[in-house]
């Protein structure tokens, strides 16, 4: 289930200014991949060239290699529709649909490609609420909109509607720094479950958390306002923590600046 | 006393500092009671107007009203200046709201359509040029709509017409009657002129309402794998839903009043009939422009009153519209 | 997790690349599409260059739809179809305002001249050619000009209460809520009311100021609505800034808000001119038409006469030809038509390019 991502060489632009450069990494299927790093250097923007949501927004584009197995996600025959099908996405602020039910936020994914037959939605339902640890809070009122939740309890229904659509690969973008620390915890818990699953990469700006959920690291940083981001290192999160082999990695985690 | 300056000023007078002076004051001050009026009188002169049009239509339409020996709602000739006067708004009535349902109806998925468009489907940099573009149709003045419309459009029409009466002539609001062949001075193509009269108005609210769908939901539609037609199903019309729907109705609040492109586009006829592309039709404001010059004193307050009810019926549409994006907006 | 293991669905792992029609198919379709549409046209020669048109675009709605739901399944031929659907839409808008435009144009270029512009109609026989718009074009521009005097300020002043002092009231929202149904109120309606109010009530004969005093009523929703996101736009700051050297509220907003936005509410009020110099339903029933130069927008109906004006030119022209789109009334209908569209533009030409000055230099 779970898939492999490779990426090489690669730069992102934003028009025609360079917010990334030169990136190549690889990140191993079941399990966590963390990106840490000041603001600005290009965590997110990495994070989203990975399903191809970069190119949403109007100017942007993407030169390089993104492997999935092998695949390249940017080849000329490939429909970017199929790659987000393929790698989900929760972002920072939770974003349920406001206008339909929990349930329907769930299956939303489903109704697209069409799969909705009510028995086998029901299950998937419940099955992916649970899977979100949601499931006990929500089951006596799936029919309210999504938008009364809690936030904690949003982000979780975003995490149940992206695992809905069965994906190989969830991309987090700092999902926990809209929320309290007992729902951060809650979805910390539930990183940890999904990663027996899914290829996870989170993108956060607490290290503490990059510590405690991910199983390698990669530190990001730029060299000035302006100037590109890079990927500085990137290891096994234990050595990143305890014995990382760049000085501006370490300067970083000790936190003499950043 | 301590040394700490205090914090309530009144408490401790002060000697060294001289009086500030009122710190209110702003209201006080000659010049800016002035000008506040000034302000406040202009924002009143919309009720003024509003109530005064109310008021006035009522007064001289009262009169007229009385003389009236037939009944005002349902009867469709005008005969005011008769002896006995006899006018009602039956046809009147029928017909504007006909030709304005169906401009809203043939206008309403294509400004939709429009406005995805440019929203969503045009590349980036052309798209405040393109809503130039189509907001240019509100420029072209109703009497130019009308002057084409009879010269360029009816004539026309008529491929279209024989198409429907021929294939469609079962339905009775597309069978063509007569024998000869139509020009089409018909609520039919009136009806169209309305709709690309009111196209740039609602394409653009509705570009305005599909602008400000957040950018998480368009976002979160993408990432679960929709196309872009189902991101728009997903995300952008139920966020625009409302207001959609109010800009329909102000479409249809403009059509209703049109005046001068429908005057020249129907050939006058007082008489209800379901057969919308047969030559006749004649609306509130039509009748007005047509029937003015030659009105004597009760022709003119009956005109006054069927433009109280034209009046009438805008501003409940206008209401409804202005309410429905307001609850909207607050929510 | 338990829920987790038994649960996987047993989902196909499909390839990113999914089938996908080639670049070339589409203008290939359209090729096709047009092809035999033109073949069907050339041999039955049905209904015409509109009716073409109409079957062209179905058949390749259809041809599209079958080609990508074979070859790309359902979803991306939904897709492809709505995006087939929005540009034509759009072209559906584009279609009337090119040949209105061209048509205008085409019909009224002919009668075009200096005489055209620089003469009146008085002394010609209206049913034969000759004559000119010079005194309907000095009666719009009077007129025009009369109501912007009128509706710029009382605009500009109620939007200045709206943003400054309303402040959310009940009288405020009331205000806001009838400039929007305002803007409503159908165009004879408002004739009809100054008919009642200023002839009728007041005793005063049909003349250019009456038609201006219906102008003003349509224009001043407009004015206040635009100069009211004007002033909206004008950052707090400035205003706090003003606040904090002492400048009283309403030097404040003559001195500080009003300058910082006077551009952009210049092209309101411009924008509002573009949309009543057109009127002409109001402008039927309170001045009526005149075949002489008449500059004074007081003058009466026996007092000499009332003023001409573009639209009510075209409508009386228009009269004069009954139905004959030869006759040469209907020829210099279509001419002033022609003027006023070309005036119109222009006004819109130019507050649009004032508010792009102001872009460039906020
Ligand atoms: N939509 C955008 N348009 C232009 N530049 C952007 C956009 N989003 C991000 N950037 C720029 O790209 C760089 C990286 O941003 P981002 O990936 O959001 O950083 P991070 O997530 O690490 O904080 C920054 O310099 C930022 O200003
Ligand atoms: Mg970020």
């Amino acid at each position: 289930m779970a898939k492999s991502i490779d990426v090489s060489g690669v730069d992102i632009f934003y028009g025609s200014f360079k917010a990334v450069e030169d990136v190549s990494m690889t990140i191993e299927p079941r399990s966590v991949t963390a990106f840490i790093g000041p603001s600005g250097c290009g965590k997110s923007t990495v994070l989203r060239t990975l399903n191809r949501m970069h190119e949403v927004i109007p100017g942007a584009r993407v030169e390089g290699k993104v492997l999935l197995d092998g695949e390249d996600i940017y080849g000329s025959q490939v429909d970017p529709v199929n790659v987000r099908r393929t790698i989900g996405m929760v972002f920072q602020k939770p974003n349920p649909f406001p206008t339909m039910s929990i349930y329907d936020n769930v299956v939303a994914g489903l109704k697209l490609a069409g799969r909705t037959r009510k028995a086998q939605t029901d299950e998937v339902v419940e099955r992916s609420l649970r899977g979100a640890n949601l499931w006990e809070e929500v089951k006596d009122r799936l029919a309210k909109p999504g938008s009364s939740l809690s936030g904690g309890q949003q982000q979780r229904l975003c995490i149940a509607r992206a695992i809905a659509v069965s994906p190989q690969v969830l991309l987090m973008d700092e999902p926990c720094s809209a929320l309290d620390p007992i729902s951060t915890l809650a979805i910390e818990d539930l990183i940890s479950e999904l990663k027996e699953r899914y290829t996870i990469v989170i993108v956060t700006h607490n290290m503490q958390q990059a510590a405690r959920v991910s199983d390698r690291t990669g530190f990001f940083n730029l060299n000035g306002v302006g100037q590109p981001g890079r990927l500085i290192e990137m290891d096994d999160t234990q050595k990143i923590f305890s014995n990382p082999s760049n000085k501006r990695t370490e300067d970083y985690i000790t936190g003499r600046f950043g | 006393m301590s040394e700490q300056p205090t914090l309530g000023g009144a408490t401790t007078p002060s000697v060294d500092r001289p009086q500030a002076s009122n710190i209110s004051g702003a209201s006080v001050r000659p010049g800016d009671r002035v000008f506040r009026s000034a302000a406040l009188t202009a924002g009143a002169i919309v009720l003024v107007v509003m109530a005064a049009i109310a008021v006035f239509l009522v007064y001289r339409a009262v009169p007229a009203l009385r003389d009236n020996t037939a009944n005002f709602l349902t009867f469709q000739q005008w005969f005011p200046d008769n002896d006995p006067s006899t006018f009602g708004i039956g046809a009147l009535l029928y017909f504007t709201v006909l030709t304005s349902v169906l401009a809203m109806i043939i206008a309403l998925p294509v400004a939709v359509g429009i406005a995805l468009f440019i929203t969503y489907y045009a590349p980036r940099r052309a798209s405040q040029t393109l809503g130039y573009f189509v907001d240019l149709l509100a420029a072209v003045p109703s009497i130019v709509y009308g002057l084409w419309g009879f010269a360029f459009l009816a004539p026309r029409m008529t491929g279209l017409v024989q198409f429907m009466d021929k294939y469609f002539g079962w339905i009775p609001l597309f069978d063509y009657r007569p024998t000869n062949v139509p020009n089409n001075l018909s609520p039919f193509t009136a009806s169209v002129i309305l709709a690309i009269m009111i196209l740039p108005i609602i394409s653009s609210i509705s570009r305005e309402v599909f602008r400000q769908v957040p950018r998480e939901q368009v976002e979160a539609a993408l990432a679960l794998g929709a196309t872009r037609w189902e991101m728009i199903r997903t995300a952008v019309l139920p966020f625009g839903r409302a207001g959609v729907t109010s800009a329909a109705i102000l479409g249809l609040g403009r059509a209703l009043g049109e005046t001068l492109a429908v005057t020249l586009v129907l050939s006058t006829a007082y008489e209800v009939s379901l057969h919308i592309t047969e030559n006749g039709g004649v609306t509130f404001a039509s009748n007005i422009a047509l029937k003015y010059g030659e009105a004597g004193e009760v022709g003119t307050g009956a005109l006054i009153a069927s433009g109280l009810c034209l009046f009438v019926i805008t501003l409940a549409v206008n209401f409804t519209a202005n309410l429905v994006i307001r609850r909207q907006r607050s929510a | 997790m338990a829920v987790l293991d038994k649960s996987a669905p047993a989902t196909p792992v499909e390839g990113l690349a999914g089938q996908k029609l080639p670049p070339w198919a589409l203008p290939a379709l359209v090729g096709a599409v047009v092809a035999v549409a033109a073949l069907l046209w050339a041999t039955t020669g049905f209904a015409g260059r509109a009716g073409f048109l109409v079957f062209a675009v179905t058949l390749y709605l259809i041809a599209q739809s079958v080609v990508s739901f074979t070859v790309e399944g359902r979803r991306q031929s939904v897709d492809r179809l709505f995006t087939t659907l929005m540009y034509v839409a759009f072209l559906l808008a584009a279609l009337p305002l090119v040949v209105i435009t061209w048509y205008t144009v085409k019909e009224g270029v002919g009668v075009l001249s200096s005489d055209f512009l620089f003469s009146s109609m008085f002394r010609i026989n209206p049913e034969g050619p000759g004559g000119g718009i010079y005194h309907a074009i000095v009666g719009t521009l009077i007129q025009s000009l009369l109501a912007t005097l009128l509706a710029a300020p009382i605009g500009i002043l109620a939007a200045i209460y709206l943003v400054e002092y309303g402040g959310g009231r009940p009288f405020a929202r009331a205000v806001s809520l009838f400039v929007d149904v305002m803007t409503g109120v159908p165009s004879i309606v408002a004739g009809l009311f100054i008919y009642a109010f200023w002839i009728l009530a007041l005793g005063f004969q049909r003349s250019g100021l009456a038609g201006s005093l219906a102008l003003f009523i349509l224009m001043l929703p407009i004015v206040i609505r635009s100069s009211e996101e004007m002033l909206k736009l004008v950052p707090m700051d400035l205003r706090e800034a003003s606040y904090a050297l002492g400048v009283p509220k309403w030097r404040t907003i003559l001195s500080v808000v009003l300058p910082t936005a006077l551009a952009g509410i210049v092209t309101g009020v411009m924008l509002g001119v573009a949309r009543i110099a057109g009127e002409t339903a109001p402008l039927l029933l309170l001045v009526g038409t005149n075949q002489r130069i008449e500059f004074n927008p007081f003058s009466g109906t026996e007092d000499p006469t009332p003023q001409a004006s573009l639209p009510t030119y075209i409508f009386e022209q228009f009269g004069i030809a009954v139905g004959n789109t030869e006759a040469p009334a209907f020829q210099r209908a279509w001419g002033a038509a022609l003027v006023l569209i070309i005036i119109i533009g222009l006004l819109s030409l130019i507050a649009r390019l004032v508010a792009r000055l102001v872009r460039v230099r906020g």
